[in-house]
């Protein structure tokens, strides 16, 4: 057929955009020229408004970034508010932190492989993606009450101690998940279509995802092992044992494989948490109002999604002076028209799927 | 303790050729905890940031974040703080660039040294309007191309603004 360039508008109200996210798309009949992502849908001005909110009324925002994750987030800025004011967190409100982000990383990548299969029309292993994310929301609704915006992190410590009854509970729950996963593993590895429609597709080379900024599975589907948990270890996650998954492709069956595998990983690191977790508080004494002396941080953890790191100054008062969240959704977006031109139009769902990005966090 | 591991010797001597090499446009340096932090006269950062990618090995551009002085000054006196936070991978290095911005001056891109500055840039130039000459895609990322006004500037309302319908 002869070259036509043809404009084509994605969203903001489309099913696979994962929130309100626009795509110009720039095709020649089938095949993607150009992919422009607009940004700004669900832009709530965050950074303004944690200016004028005390250190800790902030930690109840950063659970609506990246809301399939809010403790991640709740993680990485306490982290940094906690190095700005020096609080020595109790070692073991650091292991029910590990406890508690990790079971996070689990319910984020279980909710990813359920979207993602949709995405590409496995429509069964949603309904297994989330049955099993449905028993860790439960494990948070028991711990704190909520399951979604959980704020289960604060500053110095956590919200409630882990008790025996959670314990056997969230022991029981570990148990059953590699029997779903083995299930999902069996609907999808060798699954024709679900390979024809991901491997080969949108692969980036290491240098070139180092180049975008990309972190997360998606960079270590390149096999590039970068994971803030074993490069700059914070919360304790250098008392645990674990592997970082790498894939060798950097495509979209690789990054399927990465997280699968994260997933077994980090029912390791929960299990030894649980198994060496030390006697002691649960969190820090508090001053009652946090007043920080002018100063400035950067601190980063490895969210479900990536690199997550936030930027804190200070200025004397109980406010903060500026906050600046490093977003790995935003950043992994980036490489998105990287990924996608040359491949079919089609495949621009299985290409913005695989990168697990979450509106919320994008626009702040 | 691997959060404040002991001064990087390799961090001091990145910091001495940088001196070496840009002489009194470095401002401030320091090696510390993992991170080499410098203040840097504007018009040498393009230059800068490829020395630290071609030979110090800073491979991985993480963040740009701007800082409003409005109501706070920074040692230069300058209205913005723009701060590039550069990763080593492998390594585990950080490095802190700071330079200053006065306003309606304006910084050369560092897309076409490290793509992953794209959008960075845009957020920084939407939110405080801090242009970057030769970006190419200049454009507000969040916010409608005819909103008037950057939001995170500290001059800039919180609530109570009223705008056109």
């Amino acid at each position: 057929m002869a070259f036509r360039e043809i404009d084509l508008n994605m969203g903001p109200q489309h099913p696979s955009t994962h929130g309100v996210l626009r795509l110009k798309l720039a095709v020649d009949n089938e095949v993607v020229l150009r992919v422009e992502p607009v940004l700004g849908y669900l832009h709530r001005g965050m950074e303004k408004l944690w200016e004028s909110l005390t250190y800790t009324q902030v930690v109840p925002l950063t659970d609506r970034l990246d809301y399939l994750a809010s403790l991640s987030n709740n993680l990485a800025y306490c982290l940094a508010v906690e190095k700005l004011a020096g609080i020595e967190v109790p070692r073991r409100a650091r292991y029910i932190r590990v406890i508690l982000a990790e079971l996070q990383r689990l319910a984020s990548h279980l909710a990813w492989t359920g979207f993602m299969a949709n995405d590409i029309g496995a429509m069964s292993v949603l309904l297994y993606g989330f049955e099993a994310r449905e028993d860790i929301l439960d494990i948070f609704e028991e711990y704190c009450g909520a399951r979604l915006t959980v704020h289960g992190i604060r500053i110095g410590g956590a919200v409630h101690d882990l008790d025996g009854p959670l314990v056997s509970r969230i022991r029981a729950v570990l148990e059953k998940i590699p029997k779903r996963l083995a299930d999902i593993r069996s609907l999808l590895d060798e699954n024709r279509i679900w390979k024809e429609r991901t491997v080969g597709i949108g692969r980036i080379t290491a240098g070139e995802a180092i180049d975008y900024g990309l972190t997360g599975p998606p960079l270590r589907a390149c096999g590039v092992a970068w994971d803030m948990r074993k490069e700059i270890p914070y919360s304790s996650y250098d008392d645990f044992d674990f592997d970082v998954p790498l894939g060798t492709n950097g495509d979209v069956y690789d990054r399927y494989l990465v997280r699968l595998e994260e997933i077994c990983q980090s029912i390791r690191i929960v299990g030894q948490a649980l198994d060496g977790l030390p006697e002691g508080e649960y969190k820090a004494k508090m001053p009652r109002v946090l007043k920080i002396a002018p100063a400035e941080v950067f601190h980063t953890i490895e969210a479900p999604k990536g690199v997550l790191g936030f930027t804190v100054r200070s200025n004397g008062t109980d406010k903060p002076e500026r906050v600046k969240m490093k977003s790995p959704s935003f950043i992994n977006l980036q490489s998105l028209e990287h990924m996608c031109k040359g491949n079919l139009f089609s495949d621009v769902i299985g290409i913005l799927g695989s990168l697990d990005i979450v509106l919320g966090e994008i626009d702040k | 303790m691997p959060a404040d591991r002991a001064d990087h010797p390799e961090l001091r001597k990145a910091l001495d050729a940088l001196t070496g090499r840009f002489g009194n446009a470095v401002l401030a340096g320091a090696a510390d905890k993992g991170e080499l932090a410098v203040r840097l006269t504007k018009d040498v950062i393009v230059p800068a940031l490829s020395f630290f990618k071609d030979e110090l090995g800073f491979n991985a551009f993480e963040d740009l974040v701007v800082f409003d002085n409005l109501n706070s000054p920074d040692e230069g006196g300058a209205r913005f703080t723009v701060v590039y936070r550069l990763f080593q991978f492998p390594g585990a290095a950080r490095a802190r660039l700071a330079v200053e911005v006065g306003e309606g001056e304006s910084l050369p891109s560092a897309v076409p040294i490290y793509r992953a500055a794209d959008w960075a840039e845009r957020e920084a130039f939407d939110m405080f309007g801090v242009p970057f000459e030769g970006h190419p895609n200049l454009r507000r990322i969040y916010l409608p191309d005819d909103f008037e006004g950057h939001p995170l500037r500290k001059d800039f309302p919180l609530a109570g603004r009223t705008v056109g319908l």
